[in-house]
């Protein structure tokens, strides 16, 4: 497969647990601490995929969205939003910010990649 | 992949996390206690997201107290930065416990122990109170879809709004993937909203998940498609009857759809085993969620959608960065309690200066550094001999190659370096919850928090510095009314400070409180034979009783000052890291501890010395001066051990020789050189020695590590010409030399009562 994601989330373990599921699945995998670090790591290139988590300093998982869905080169890239089962607000939330699906937090390994390959050609 | 999907190995970062994640916790509790009149939401988010990031974590490891409790915490976090409850000081002071009880719940499960839910049921219910005392708001949460409704309903909810597309419109488009025996059981209408690819989600993907469950048969509705000119790229225009056989049960196809259910009109039948349809009225569904176990919120009105791009995105607010306040410098230091505190604004650290680097690594680097070091003495020094005279050059170049090495010593050093601000962070409130538990008014002044030491130290600080604070808020400080009763005013302060001199760094704390009770000082200690009646202290001496071994038992030290421990432990404890501890004391004015240690663990000053062919290496910390005794100030004893008679004082002689069994080595005090070195339970002591070859810095190599423990010395070092060079502990061989007597005499205690620190004018 070979995808290129991007993971943003603010808990240092939680990249490295998605981080370390996609990698041995065989994708690339890049990471951010926050929304505008995640912004500055893309600059103009494109991913076949991000992940995000909600809450997170200086820029959150719903504004970063917002702002992936109107930027030219991210628009149409496909966004997974990281929320946790007490949350389903959360979950509408970021659909509604233009997020293309999501995953609940704990996550097995398993259920990350298939809602990944669910959403990635 | 997903069996050796080993979760052990985040825990370690994970922990780490939390730790930090706690700290960060305090600080901004400390933020908010500071300014409860004016609350800054920046910090109710920023506390909320450190419990949130722990909750997470525990989540992913099944740690299910911690689950528990922190989900109560979170919830009324949440709350709390919604401003659906306000922020009052019990309320802070219940978050405070909190964050403590998480504390312990954190050790519990990284010690992989279950904890006793007594210690936070407690804590629980009081946050749980606050948020039941809230007025009970729709909780949307907990609605669950009604699947019942009747089309009238569904209407009036808004559900109805795509039911006039469910026509039977001409010229299907049939894409065939089924074999001749293809019986569907599930007939899928699915009619995406024209926003939908907005979302990224592709119809083809979909159906390709759907092809995961059997085989379909895909008709397309065209009736939708404009004309080309017209088409906008970013909406869907085609929607879909999918025809599939499958074994998977109707939640597995609603799965399928999970993600884009509120954005497309989704009707999934189940067809009759002889081909018909079911009648269609009675199954006019609602839009179907996805599978019933997990609750869905009623979507009262239609969230905001994304607007197409040749529209103005007028729908979409404007970015909510949060933009945190930024200024230059660090937050105020002075955290003082109750005093007029200048608004601790929430400082948004540069972006991205600094990254984290494991320790080990580090580790490695000062390693490597510290050979580089010894490669480049001893190539040094082998080179020396050759170089002609007129080559200066070569001399050149390794005077160059020898500044260089010792910089980039230093600089890799200096990664290590961290300011003890981490370690000052938790004394404002520790000083605060004390003072309140004895009912006395107590400020902390703090200074010098970014003096900077190697992180190998600031792990040993936090010990003697609570020790000390403890003591200072227990012993030292009265109670207000004595306070007032003796003129002082009724608020007592503690002073807190760090700072570099003479190559290291010095701590003090000082309060200006009663001072250290001299007569009663004495009395313990000759009560418990320390000290005859008759003795003659000077005023310091007796001070500095309190660090004398055994002189603090359980039963007298306070729960307030610590679990039994005495300052002597405490100075033992500093001692060991070849570090110094002393208190002055003012009756009636104060008292000040002092405490000394060096900069860093890994590099030590050594006096290389000569004993026989061997060469040892003695730290300079230790070092009081050096003596070429002459046969009168000799005196034998009766065992055979001999002292050496100093400014009046009998110091005992510390025969190396003998006790490392060196042949060859010099045994007469009078032909050789002995070092007067300061011990922790012997006070001064002299290592005979054949000859002082002179002083270095040496990086020091653990023999724990390489090698065994070994009595009488502390580690190990290599010098220039490539021979390993031990470095001695002295309190060990003062320890081997005394053998078997290891009781105190009159001579031994008054030395060891003698200041082992600065004394009081500075004198170093």
């Amino acid at each position: 497969m070979g995808l290129r994601v991007l993971a943003v989330d603010d808990s240092k373990t939680m990249r490295d647990m998605v981080g370390f599921t996609l990698r041995n699945a065989g994708h690339e995998v890049l990471e951010a601490g926050d929304g505008q670090d995640a912004l500055d790591k893309l600059g103009q290139d494109k991913v076949d995929l991000i992940i995000t988590d909600v809450n997170m300093p200086r820029m959150d998982g719903i504004t970063l969205i917002k702002e992936l869905r109107q930027h030219a080169v991210h628009k149409a890239t496909p966004i997974l939003v990281l929320t946790t089962e007490s949350d389903a607000s959360k979950k509408n939330e970021g659909r509604a910010a233009g997020a293309t699906g999501w995953i609940v937090k704990p996550f097995s390994p398993d259920k990350l990649l298939q809602v990944v390959s669910k959403v990635c050609p | 992949m997903p069996q050796d999907f080993n979760l052990e190995q985040f825990k370690v970062t994970y922990f780490e996390e939390c730790h930090e994640l706690l700290a960060s916790a305090e600080e901004h509790l400390t933020l908010l206690q500071n300014d409860l009149g004016n609350v800054d939401v920046e910090v109710l988010h920023a506390i909320f997201r450190c419990v949130h990031s722990i909750k997470g974590g525990a989540g992913a490891f099944n740690f299910t107290d911690l689950i528990d409790f922190t989900h109560s915490f979170e919830t009324l976090l949440d709350k709390l930065r919604e401003g659906e409850i306000p922020v009052s000081a019990e309320l802070v002071e219940v978050l405070y416990e909190a964050t403590d009880i998480l504390s312990t719940l954190v050790q519990r499960a990284q010690a992989n122990e279950d904890s006793d839910p007594q210690v936070w049921e407690k804590t629980k219910q009081k946050l749980e109170a606050y948020l039941n005392s809230e007025a009970p708001s729709a909780d949307h949460r907990d609605a669950i879809v009604d699947y019942d409704l009747t089309p009238e309903q569904e209407d009036a909810q808004g559900w109805g709004l795509f039911v006039d597309v469910v026509d039977d419109t001409p010229a299907p488009e049939v894409t065939s993937q089924a074999a001749q025996n293809f019986t569907p059981n599930y007939k899928i209408k699915f009619v995406p909203e024209p926003h939908l690819l907005r979302f990224a989600n592709e119809p083809l993907l979909l159906a390709r998940e759907l092809s995961s469950l059997g085989t379909y048969v895909a008709h397309a509705d065209l009736s939708r498609l404009v004309d080309l000119d017209q088409i906008n790229p970013d909406e869907a225009y085609l929607s879909w009857t999918f025809e599939l056989e499958t074994d998977a049960p109707k939640s597995a196809i609603e799965e399928v759809f999970e993600f884009v259910v509120d954005d497309c009109e989704l009707l999934i039948e189940e067809i009759a085993e002889a081909g018909e349809q079911k009648a269609p009225a009675a199954e006019k569904v609602a839009k179907v969620k996805s599978a019933p176990k997990i609750d869905e919120p009623v979507i009262e009105s239609r969230p905001p959608t994304v607007e197409p791009t040749d529209q103005e995105p007028a729908q979409l607010s404007a970015p909510q960065t949060t933009q945190l306040q930024e200024t230059s410098d660090d937050r105020a230091p002075a955290l003082e309690a109750g005093k007029e505190a200048p608004k601790a604004t929430l400082k948004q650290q540069a972006k991205i200066s600094s990254i984290r680097v494991e320790l080990d690594r580090v580790d490695r680097l000062v390693n490597m550094v510290g050979e580089l070091v010894i490669s480049q003495a001893m190539l040094r020094q082998q080179v020396e001999n050759l170089i002609p005279e007129d080559s200066h050059v070569m001399a050149q170049g390794f005077e160059d190659l020898s500044a260089h090495t010792r910089e980039l010593q230093e600089s890799v050093m200096a990664i290590r370096m961290q300011p003890v601000k981490s370690v000052f962070a938790r004394i404002p409130r520790m000083v605060r919850e004390l003072s309140a538990r004895l009912g006395k008014k107590v400020d902390l002044i703090t200074q010098g928090e970014m003096t900077e030491v190697d992180k190998t130290v600031i792990e040993q600080l936090m010990d003697p510095l609570t020790h000390m604070i403890r003591n200072s808020l227990d012993h030292g400080i009265e109670t207000q009314e004595e306070r007032l009763k003796s003129g002082k005013p009724e608020r007592a302060s503690i002073k807190l400070s760090a700072e570099h001199r003479s190559g290291r760094i010095q701590i003090e704390v000082s309060d200006d409180g009663k001072g250290i009770n001299r007569q009663r000082v004495l009395e313990k200690a000759i009560s418990k034979g320390l000290l005859p009646s008759d003795h003659n202290l000077t005023d310091d001496e007796i001070d500095n009783l309190i660090f004398a071994p055994g002189f603090s038992t359980a039963e007298e030290v306070s729960d307030v000052s610590g679990r039994g421990v005495g300052m002597d432990v405490v100075r033992r404890n500093v001692v060991s890291l070849g570090g110094r501890i002393s208190v002055f004391s003012s009756p009636g004015e104060g008292t000040r501890f002092l405490m000394s240690l060096p900069l860093t663990l890994a590099v030590l000053d050594g006096m290389i010395v000569r004993c026989g062919q061997e060469k040892y290496i003695i730290p300079l910390t230790s070092v009081i001066e050096s003596i070429h005794p002459i046969a009168e100030e000799i005196q034998p004893l009766m065992n055979g051990a001999m002292m050496v008679s100093m400014r009046g004082q009998y110091i005992r002689i510390v025969n190396l020789h003998k006790l490392f069994n060196i042949n060859g080595a010099v045994n007469d005090p009078t032909h050789g050189l002995v070092v007067i070195v300061e011990t922790e339970r012997y006070g001064h002591v002299g290592i005979l020695v054949d000859e002082l070859l002179g002083q270095q810095q040496v990086v020091i190599k653990s023999l724990e590590e390489n090698y065994d423990p070994i009595d009488g010395v502390a580690a190990a070092t290599i010098l220039g010409n490539g021979k390993v060079a031990l470095i001695l502990d002295v309190d060990g061989l003062a320890d081997m030399e005394h053998g078997s007597e290891r009781h105190r005499t009159f001579a031994n205690l008054e030395q060891q009562v003698l200041l082992t620190g600065e004394k009081a004018h500075g004198h170093d």
